[in-house]
């Protein structure tokens, strides 16, 4: 696994929505992949020509998506849990420090399933997800970002546990196990933050079902909290009818 | 490849499969010399077509498992219809969630109906006095009560979607599943918030040694449900599915495991764990609260 520390320096991402989506499907086909699912350790690089990250195609990908989002969520909470609005209720304290636990416990299960030797650099030295945008140090700031990650992340699972190749059974059972605590979570902040707002016609359809997000509309959604790096997602090489179109469509 | 390791790590999810694979052995023994063997076992061709081996028979069809998830709807949404008769609800905030739950379940019973149906099937039914529907000797008598089985409903019903998610792969219904699923652990974290419980399953929970958190059967699995609003078959019991306490992932013990450690609380908690059918119809669980 080559380091990135080599990358050049950064410039402002001046990419469009759609040439974003289009450069990765372009730089993903001449990325060298290892067979996806081959052995954990060998992890395909990403293409590194500029600030893009793109994600490896297949299994690899979506556990680096899920990486990505734990590691948004662990951050976040980490500075909600380490200076808390001065208006946070004990129980808004309680709820934080489980919501910190749990997606610490998420970013190292999923660094592990893409490297059990925990050896691969999953992103640069100098990536991080930047809080500037969010506003935590008041409770309701602090608990619209909670809900903006967390119905994000609720909403992305459904859409990339179905992507998973039959031969990582345990891999998407495990995502699958998290996706639950991933909707508690959600659920338990939209009600602190708007009470009996847990499964409000915003976040469910008239079907009784979660509205899903791709991860076009996710990686779009929190694009400002990695800048200069962009994120690219790409598209297993499914079968459109297992995916449904929910991988590909831009909205 | 590492073979083995990904048999190890499947193991972790599925106690049972070294057992799938050796009663199978006639799968390594069609292949001819050692020598074949060794080199198709270095395949992915060969381990798709192991697995699709080993677990045949193991998969229901489609609207087998949509029947059993339909089952699981009516009796929560026959349920909440008894709990919004008993007029013991707080008015305001508690008869607005579990009315807004009661809807949700009113729909997706309407949404796996039709989905059996657009796939040629039978769905089973069930109303206020036939078919599917809870058993009104089992219903609670004070509000407490009705909570706390609202809890146990929904928190067996996320663990049942995800022990059948696996037979409905390379599917639409899969991602359908999964949004019901998803919205099913937001019911019950709310039901647990006006328990004042955690609203993630945890170890410290008042009800962490109700049979629903944890696993095996009580009764002799059948490969088939029988109820009064109509019948379809489920795989067949193989050993019990890891319980909610559980802190062992992927054969990792999470505690420890992950480069620094952490509690058992968070370790159990940060993963909800599955269920497979025999085990939610087992007279323990949901089986003994259907009419």
């Amino acid at each position: 696994m080559s380091d990135l520390s080599h990358l050049p320096a950064r410039r402002e991402p001046s990419l469009g929505r759609r040439l974003f989506l289009q450069l990765s499907a372009a730089s993903a086909a001449s990325v060298a992949l290892a067979a996806a699912g081959c052995s954990p350790s060998s992890t395909p690089t990403p293409a590194a020509a500029s600030n893009q990250i793109v994600l490896p195609q297949g299994n690899q990908g979506l556990l680096y998506y899920a990486y990505f989002l734990a590691l948004a969520q662990a951050t976040t909470y980490q500075k909600v849990v380490d200076a808390p609005p001065s208006d946070f209720t004990p129980v808004d304290r309680a709820v934080f420090d489980d919501l910190r636990d749990h997606a610490v416990v998420h970013r190292e299960t999923l660094k592990y399933l893409i490297d059990p030797t925990r050896a691969t650099v999953i992103f640069p030295a100098d990536f991080a997800f930047n809080l500037k945008s969010f506003t935590l140090t008041t409770r309701a700031g602090a608990l619209a970002a909670a809900q903006q990650l967390e119905d994000l992340v609720a909403s992305a699972y459904p859409v990339i546990l179905p992507l998973f190749s039959s031969t990582n059974i345990y891999k998407r059972t495990l995502l699958l196990k998290m996706s639950t605590v991933q909707a508690r979570h959600a659920a338990t902040v939209r009600d602190l933050l708007t009470p009996g707002g847990f499964a409000s016609s915003a976040v469910v359809d008239g079907n009784g079902q979660l509205i899903t997000q791709t991860p076009f509309v996710v990686l779009t959604a929190l694009a400002p909290f990695v800048a200069p790096y962009v994120l690219a997602f790409t598209c297993p090489d499914t079968n459109s009818s297992t995916d449904a179109g929910l991988c590909t469509a831009n909205g | 490849m590492n073979f083995f390791q990904i048999i190890d790590q499947l193991a972790a999810v599925d106690p049972d499969v070294l057992d799938r694979f050796d009663s199978r052995r006639s799968v390594f023994n069609s292949l001819g010399s050692v020598a074949k063997r060794s080199a198709l076992a270095a395949t992915p061709l060969f381990l798709g077509a192991l697995f699709q081996k080993a677990y045949a028979g193991t998969k229901s069809t489609p609207v087998e498992v949509l029947n059993y998830a339909l089952t699981l709807e009516l009796l929560e949404a026959d349920y909440y219809r008894l709990f919004l008769a008993a007029g013991t609800i707080p008015a305001g905030a508690a008869t607005a969630a579990i009315t807004q739950i009661k809807k949700h379940e009113d729909a997706h019973v309407a949404l796996l109906t039709g989905a059996i149906r657009s796939a040629g099937g039978t769905p089973v039914t069930g109303s206020s006095t036939a078919g599917v529907r809870f058993k009104p000797s089992a219903f609670p008598s004070t509000y407490a009560g009705q909570l706390q089985v609202a809890q146990l409903l929904e928190d067996a019903g996320v663990r049942a979607y995800k022990g059948r998610a696996g037979e409905l792969i390379g599917t639409t219904l899969l991602t359908t599943a999964l949004q019901i699923h998803s919205v099913e652990a937001r019911h019950a974290a709310h039901i647990r918030t006006m328990r004042g419980q955690l609203p993630w399953v945890n170890p410290a929970d008042d009800l962490a040694s109700n049979a629903i958190y944890t696993s095996g059967v009580t009764a002799t699995p059948s490969t088939t449900v029988t109820t009064a609003g109509g019948s379809y078959g489920i795989p067949a019991y193989t050993a019990a599915s890891p319980t909610e306490n559980n802190t062992v992932q992927s054969n990792v013990p999470l505690t420890s495991g992950l480069g620094a450690t952490y509690t058992a609380a968070d370790a159990a908690a940060a993963f909800d764990e599955y269920l497979q059918a025999a085990e939610v119809v087992d007279a323990s669980r949901a089986g003994g609260l259907l009419a």
